[in-house]
């Protein structure tokens, strides 16, 4: 496999280009039967309330696959990635209407190691809020 | 309800193999809005290095859902799911997962404590192909919210 993007054209610091991505109650609907959770938190708004949610809230592992994007749009070749790790830290929530929510998702190099490796710090926010803590991946570069 | 300190480590082999094929790759990649072609295009993948299609870097959550249901079906493990958020995820790779791998994958609870009135509960999926090599390690940490 090799990435388009090479080891020798990053440097520590580079910015990856930042994105925004929508999310609304149909992508969520698609993602649970992608995926298989069907966690009721992530589709009906009346379950998520009775447990003390402010509303539907996203799948956190959608929010992973799109700060994953980012990344692998970066790199040209998502097989390059090695790492990817992620806590979340808030929920993005997902209103029942035409516009649904937003992840806005940025990151950095933060370090470039000698076996052709790259270390990257991903940010993602929605709604005003990190919704991505220590969002962490470790991509190898031709 | 407390979660039963007893299970850690305890190890939970998946019922039957995972057939990674086309027609899932696609539908997750989809269901992700990801347009990459590796993720759909044999040709692109195979220009990338790949034998066929990929699948997208968190799609072998899969594999840690399935694992950590079965965990979780276990009424004496003491898991409300009703109160399940989502703390962490990670994916430690050996190769990406492509079209035609038959994958074996072992869950096994790893971590059991309780942290300000809530519990957590980290379980791991370690995956393997037909001929024994390692693709990937995946662990999630699943927080019990406390009443």
């Amino acid at each position: 496999m090799s990435s388009r993007l090479r080891h020798a054209d990053v440097e520590v610091g580079t910015e990856l280009p930042e994105r925004t991505f929508p999310v609304r109650r149909l992508d969520l609907v698609r993602y649970a039967g992608a995926s298989g959770d069907f966690n009721p938190i992530h589709w009906n708004e009346r379950f998520a309330k009775s447990v003390g949610l402010p509303d539907v809230i996203a799948h956190g592992m959608f929010t992973m696959a799109e700060a994953a994007r980012v990344l692998t749009d970066w790199t040209g070749d998502p097989g390059c990635v090695v790492d990817y790790s992620v806590r979340f830290s808030a929920p993005v929530v997902v209103p029942d209407d035409d516009e649904g929510a937003e992840i806005t998702v940025g990151g950095k190099v933060k370090a470039k190691n000698d076996d052709g490796t790259v270390a990257v710090l991903l940010t993602a926010r929605s709604g005003g809020a990190k919704v991505l803590v220590q969002a962490k991946a470790l991509v190898r570069l031709a | 309800m407390a979660i039963n300190p007893d299970y850690l480590g305890r190890e939970y082999p998946a019922p039957e193999v995972y057939e990674v094929t086309r027609g899932k790759i696609r539908e997750f990649a989809e269901a992700v809005n990801d347009p990459n072609p590796v993720y759909v295009d044999r040709a692109a993948a195979k220009a990338a290095g790949h034998p066929d299609v990929i699948a997208p870097p968190t799609f072998p959550v899969i594999l840690g859902m399935a694992g950590s249901a079965q965990a979780i079906a276990d009424p004496a493990l003491g898991v409300d799911f009703s109160r399940v958020v989502h703390g962490d995820q990670s994916f430690h790779y050996t190769r990406p997962l492509h079209a035609g791998d038959v994958l074996s994958a072992v869950t096994r609870i790893t971590g059991i404590k309780s942290l300000g009135g809530n519990e957590l509960l980290t379980l791991e999926t370690v995956a393997t192909a037909d001929d024994g090599e390692h693709v990937v390690t995946t662990s999630m940490m699943l927080v019990v919210r406390g009443e």
